[in-house]
C-alpha cells in the first residue's frame, strides 16, 4: 500500500473517534439504569389522589413548554389562573405550585436534568425552593 | 425522476420505521439490531474503501499548486498554497478540512453583454461550511446521549448553543443553521440549470436523508415532545452493550434513528467517503519537492538499461571508422 502507515494511522484514529461512545462507557461505570426520580415528598404523601396539574406522561415529555406558557400568561398578560383537565384550578407558579409539591429539587428536577445533560436557566432567577 | 426516486426512497425509509414500530411493534429491530448493525456497516466500509483507495497505483508526486514554487533565496515562496515541506502541507490541508480553501477559489463564468466574465462564487463555500460545521455541532451535542454523567464540555457547547434564548425548549443555533444550509443546497441543486443537469440520484438521496434526519429531529425537539429520559436509557445500552427497548418513545424517535442508521450504513458507498480523502488526495497533501527529492515509483521494475557508455563502448570501432567523435577519448 502506498503510505500504508499513513492511511493505517488514519483508519486507526478514524475508528477510535467513531467509536468513542463505545469505549469512553467501556472503561467506566456500569450500565446505568435511568435517574431514580422521587416524588416523595410531604406534600405529596398528604394527597389523597396523587395528581399533577397535568396527565404524567404529558408532564415528563413537555412539562418545560407548560412553563413556558405559564411565564408568557403571568408576566405578559397577567393571567395566573389555569383550570387543568379535571376541572381544578391550579396558580401559574413554579415556586408555589411545581415546587408546592416538588420540594426535592435535588431529586426531582435535578435528577433527569442532569441524566439527559439539560442546561436550563430557570434557577439563574429562581433559588428553587418553594415560597 | 432523479429528484423523485430519492426523495420516494427516502419517505419509504421514514415510513418503514414509523410503521414498524407504530403498528407491528419491531423496537428490537429498529431500536437495536439495525444502529448495530449500521456502525458496523459503517466503520467496516469506511477502512475497507480505505484499504482499497490506499492500494491504487500513485506513481507519481502530483501536488496541484496555487502559489509561488519554493526557488531562488530572493523569490518569495508561498508556504501554504506550495508547501514545499512537510509543516507546509500540515497548514495546507488545515486550511482544506477546516475551512474548506479550494472551494473558496469556487468562481462563476458568465457572459455579461458580449464579454465573458470570470467572477468570484462564494455562495456554495459559504453553504458548505455552515452545513458542515453545523453538521458536526449537532453530532457532538448528541453525545449527551452517549455518556453518563455528562461531562462540562458537552454542557458548555449545549448552552452555547442555546444561548440565545429563544422558546423552550431553548432553539439551538445550529439547528437554525443547519435547516437555512441543507435548504439553499437543495435549491442551489434545482433552481441552477448546470448543477441540476450535474446533479443525480445518489447526489440527492444524502441529501434527502440528511433532510430528513434533521427535520425530524427538530420536530422531534420542539413540536412532537418524546420521553427523552427514554430515550438516554435505549441510547446508554447500546453504548454499554446492554440494549433495552424502553416503552412509551415514541415512533417518531424510531425514524430519527432508522434515518441516521440509513445513512451511516449508506455513508461508506456513497460519494459522502470525500471524508475519508484526506490522506488519499495527493494533489492536495503531497509537498511540491519534485526538484528537491528524486521521487522513484516504488513499484517500478528493474528496467534493463543501456547508457550511452556501454553503446559507445560496443560501437567504438565502427563510430571511430566512420569518423564520429568519442566521448572516450
Amino acid at each position: 500500500m502506498y503510505k500504508g502507515k499513513r492511511i493505517v494511522a488514519f483508519a486507526v484514529v478514524f475508528c477510535a473517534v467513531v467509536l468513542m461512545p463505545f469505549w469512553a462507557n467501556a472503561f467506566g461505570a456500569s450500565a446505568s439504569s435511568g435517574p431514580e426520580v422521587s416524588t416523595d415528598t410531604p406534600a405529596i404523601n398528604q394527597m389523597d389522589e396523587k395528581q399533577c396539574v397535568a396527565q404524567t406522561e404529558y408532564m415528563k415529555s413537555s412539562h418545560m413548554q407548560m412553563l413556558d406558557q405559564w411565564r408568557t400568561d403571568v408576566v405578559r398578560n397577567g393571567s395566573r389562573e389555569y383550570t387543568s383537565d379535571s376541572g381544578q384550578v391550579y396558580e401559574k407558579s413554579l415556586d408555589g405550585t411545581c415546587l408546592g409539591c416538588h420540594s426535592n429539587k435535588e431529586e426531582f428536577c435535578d435528577a433527569c436534568h442532569d441524566y439527559a445533560g439539560v442546561d436550563l436557566y430557570c434557577w439563574d432567577c429562581h433559588d428553587g425552593s418553594a415560597s | 425522476m432523479k429528484i423523485a426516486i430519492p426523495l420516494a426512497l427516502t419517505a419509504l425509509l421514514a415510513a418503514l420505521a414509523w410503521a414498524g414500530t407504530e403498528y407491528l411493534g419491531l423496537q428490537v429491530l429498529f431500536g437495536i439490531v439495525i444502529p448495530y448493525a449500521a456502525v458496523a456497516c459503517f466503520v467496516v466500509g469506511f477502512v475497507f474503501r480505505l484499504v482499497r483507495w490506499g492500494k491504487s497505483a500513485v506513481p507519481f508526486r502530483i501536488p496541484t499548486t496555487c502559489g509561488q514554487q519554493k526557488s531562488l533565496p530572493w523569490i518569495k515562496q508561498n508556504k501554504i498554497e506550495n508547501p514545499s515541506s512537510f509543516a507546509g502541507v500540515v497548514g495546507r490541508m488545515l486550511l482544506e478540512v477546516l475551512v474548506f480553501r479550494s472551494l473558496f477559489r469556487n468562481t462563476k463564468t458568465e457572459k455579461r453583454g458580449d464579454r465573458l466574465g470570470v467572477g468570484s462564487a462564494k455562495w456554495l463555500w459559504l453553504g458548505a461550511l455552515v452545513f458542515h460545521w453545523s453538521f458536526l455541532l449537532v453530532i457532538v451535542r448528541h453525545l449527551r446521549f452517549f455518556v453518563d454523567p455528562v461531562p462540562g464540555f458537552l454542557a458548555g457547547l449545549d448552552g452555547a448553543d442555546a444561548f440565545l434564548q429563544v422558546g423552550l425548549p431553548l432553539l439551538y443555533i445550529t439547528d437554525f443553521t443547519i435547516v437555512a444550509a441543507l435548504t439553499f443546497l437543495f435549491v442551489r441543486r434545482v433552481v441552477v440549470p448546470r448543477v441540476r443537469y450535474l446533479s443525480l440520484p445518489n447526489d440527492f438521496f444524502p441529501l434527502f436523508l440528511i433532510i430528513g434526519i434533521v427535520l425530524v429531529g427538530v420536530a422531534m425537539r420542539y413540536v412532537f415532545r418524546i420521553d427523552l429520559v427514554g430515550v438516554k436509557e435505549m441510547t446508554m445500552g447500546l453504548v454499554t452493550l446492554h440494549p433495552v427497548v424502553v416503552d412509551g418513545v415514541g415512533a417518531i424517535f424510531y425514524v430519527h434513528l432508522f434515518l441516521a442508521s440509513a445513512l451511516i450504513a449508506y455513508f461508506p458507498f456513497s460519494k459522502l467517503m470525500h471524508a475519508g480523502g484526506i490522506v488519499l488526495s495527493p494533489t492536495r497533501n503531497a509537498a511540491n519537492d519534485s526538484r528537491m527529492v528524486r521521487h522513484v515509483n516504488p513499484w517500478n521494475p528493474d528496467v534493463k538499461v543501456h547508457t550511452y557508455a556501454e553503446y559507445e563502448e560496443e560501437y567504438k570501432d565502427k563510430m571511430a571508422k566512420a569518423g564520429l567523435p568519442l566521448d572516450a577519448e
